[in-house]
């Protein structure tokens, strides 16, 4: 086990590493002269302001020197925005309440939606219910985020005055607030997973029916009820599980992107999106090792759940 | 044929389990080969049947854009037309009103169709013009998803070792990246500065940004089964033979693959579709003025209240036909496999 985590976390070192060597070279090569000196100077700069730019935040130095230092700067929290001019770390901290909000509630709304959604299909595979439930997972694994968004915000919000139109409120502002400002996103973001998981779960549930450990069970005498929450379900969620802590890493560092610009909330992603229109190398370099860093945290987390949830895999 | 059930026939209707089912085929379908057992089980499947030919009608209305353009409509796709007017019913009215509200659906074919966006554009025309456009680019970006994946897979299955250690570090490392920031970092790179022969946001690049987005998610899978493969005898007896390592693999596990290729580009397209228009929303995709659903609805977004249906229309067009793919292909995937052996996931 002990060299497994070791492994894994060489592992991710790499992965980190390779990550934001290619996002930084992205940048330099995009910029002009890999230089950003010329953003920061403006538009009426001299080339003489513009080298004394250049010289003052070291972007004549060779390339991998200004990897290294963008880079110490990052780990160190002291990197800022050439942009923006704020520190990274503080604007990410800004950001973080609204994604983690955001992300971490639809979370949970997700994966406690699908798992019904997905056994009641399961149970009624074939009848009235199951193809009704297929037909609503398919329409929201079709609908594009903004436009589900757009939708709510005009007939919720605008017409019928049940919403907010959108914004941010902290909890420790105001509880109330911060829940009625975060219906509509929570509700927005989970239905595209809805959609995929509930799927995923039912066909899994059917597979796992037609195992012979599940007809022992029943011949055993046990309930229905008993089977389905024992046996069946306890091996049908290691999937979902697994793919839940994937999915969540993914839209805590930047996949709520959309839904955070419909519904103007300035999280992370709004940051990250933000930060690639400006070319703005630091910030975006560091949301990038923060979103890979916990897709890959949470991966191995998952694995490790995984071999604690079946024994079989643990006795490999 | 008499010996091919038919969805009417007493034998479909008196199996109640799957099982049953594929017992009762079995029995019938001596000497059938898969492709055309799958061609049944896909014939019985009326709703995807359905979807499919739905999904076929948009097409064929979009790519008859320029019929509507230019013989119904009379106007093209980036015609303005803020100040003019246009006869509703008797009465003529501003096509843009004086505080910049467009009009709304007139429902008469010949001019304002689905009335107007606020530059006075006819949105019906933009409407299958952006439609061509993205399906265009989702048709782009599938094919290439499908190709360079297949190859991947394909390499890093058969060949193990170095070469698979590289290109599934290669893949993971774009899998790590969350679909659409990756998408925005390529596009803003491409349309700031190009990389190599590309330069802008073309159309073209769009798709292709899109398309490698992707690989990994079909990739991995592909790879999966190539190693499954591998082991089985039939490659060794063609080693025997002395086929060389490409005629192996483009004529004993190729074959193989194209299940799994056949259901994935189905899924891919939808994606690909639902890709450029969150990307197109956010302004690395097509750009203005070029229709695409995309920045019909990031648009008509901003003229929300007054003109709702600049956001609904775009919105449900684009809606159907990524439903319309994706039901289809879940009948694909019913009938190449109804036993879901082809397991889709993020393994």
């Amino acid at each position: 086990m002990a060299r497994f985590l070791v492994r894994r976390l060489m592992v991710m070192v790499a992965l980190l590493f390779v990550i934001s060597l290619v996002t930084f070279m992205l940048f330099i090569v995009v910029l002009p002269n890999g230089n950003p000196a010329a953003l920061l100077a403006g538009h009426l700069a001299t080339p003489a302001e513009v080298h004394l730019i250049s010289v003052r935040y070291g972007f004549d130095k060779p390339v991998w020197v200004q990897y290294v230092k963008t880079m110490a700067n990052i780990f160190d929290g002291s990197a800022y925005s050439y942009q923006s001019g704020f520190n990274v770390l503080d604007e990410i901290r800004a950001g973080l309440p609204a994604t983690l909000s955001l992300s971490l509630g639809a979370g949970f709304i997700w994966l406690l939606t699908s798992i019904l959604v997905g056994t009641l299909a399961a149970i009624r595979a074939g009848r009235y219910t199951d193809r009704v439930l297929t037909l609503l997972s398919m329409v929201g694994v079709s609908m594009p985020v903004f436009f589900f968004g757009a939708v709510l915000i005009y007939f919720a919000g605008y017409k019928w005055g049940i919403i907010p139109l959108g914004g941010y409120v902290p909890w420790t502002q105001s509880l109330t607030g911060w829940l009625w400002h975060l219906v509509a996103p929570w509700l927005t973001l989970s239905i595209l997973f809805i959609g995929i998981y509930s799927r995923i779960l039912r066909s899994t549930i059917l597979d796992t029916i037609n195992e012979d450990f599940v007809r022992t069970a029943k011949a055993k005498g046990l309930s229905g009820r008993k089977v389905l929450l024992r046996h069946v379900l306890r091996n049908s969620l290691i999937p979902i599980i697994s793919l839940w802590g994937l999915d969540l890493a993914q839209v805590i560092g930047g996949g709520a992107i959309l839904t955070e610009s419909v519904y103007n909330l300035h999280g992370v992603g709004y940051l990250a999106y933000q930060s690639v229109s400006h070319l703005d190398t630091v910030t975006l370099l560091s949301i990038v090792m923060l979103t890979a860093l916990a897709v890959v945290v949470l991966g191995a987390l998952t694995e490790v759940f995984y071999a604690f949830l079946d024994p079989r895999i643990r006795l490999q | 044929m008499r010996y091919f059930p038919t969805g009417r026939g007493p034998t479909a209707l008196a199996a109640e389990t799957l099982d049953e089912t594929l017992e009762i085929e079995q029995d019938f379908t001596l000497g059938v080969g898969p492709y055309k057992l799958a061609w049944l089980r896909l014939r019985r499947n009326r709703v995807s049947l359905a979807f499919g030919v739905l999904f076929l009608l948009i097409v064929v209305l979009c790519l008859l854009a320029p019929v509507y353009s230019h013989d119904i409509a009379n106007i093209g796709p980036y015609t303005q037309n803020i100040t003019g007017t246009v006869k509703v019913g008797g009465k003529v009215e501003d096509i843009v009103s004086l505080i910049g509200i467009p009009i709304g659906p007139t429902w008469q074919l010949h001019h304002y169709f689905l009335g107007a966006d606020d530059n006075g554009r006819d949105v019906a025309v933009r409407l299958l013009y952006g439609g061509r456009n993205s399906l265009e680019i989702g048709a782009v970006a599938t094919l290439m998803t499908m190709l360079l994946a297949t190859i991947c897979g394909l390499l890093a299955g058969y060949f193990r070792g170095l070469t698979d250690g590289i290109i599934s570090r290669v893949l993971d490392v774009i899998w790590a990246y969350p679909a659409v920031l990756l998408g925005i970092v390529l596009g803003t790179v491409l349309e700031v500065h190009g990389l190599g022969p590309f330069h802008g946001t073309t159309l073209l690049s769009t798709a292709i940004v899109i398309g490698f987005v992707y690989v990994p998610y079909v990739a991995k899978p592909i790879r999966a089964q190539v190693l499954a493969m591998r082991d089985r005898e039939f490659v060794d007896a063609a080693r025997q033979q002395g086929l060389s390592h490409v005629r192996i693999m483009t004529t004993e596990i190729l074959p193989n693959l194209a299940s799994t290729i056949i259901v994935f580009i189905p899924l891919i397209l939808a994606n690909a579709i639902l890709t450029e228009a969150g990307l197109t929303f956010l302004g690395a995709g097509v750009q203005p003025p070029n229709p695409s659903w995309g920045t019909m609805i990031s648009d008509g977004i901003s003229t929300i209240p007054a003109a709702f249906h600049n956001v609904l229309i775009p919105g449900i067009m684009l809606v159907l036909a990524v439903l319309s793919v994706n039901v289809f292909g879940d009948g694909l995937r019913d009938a190449l496999d109804p036993r879901a052996k082809i397991r889709l996931g993020k393994e």
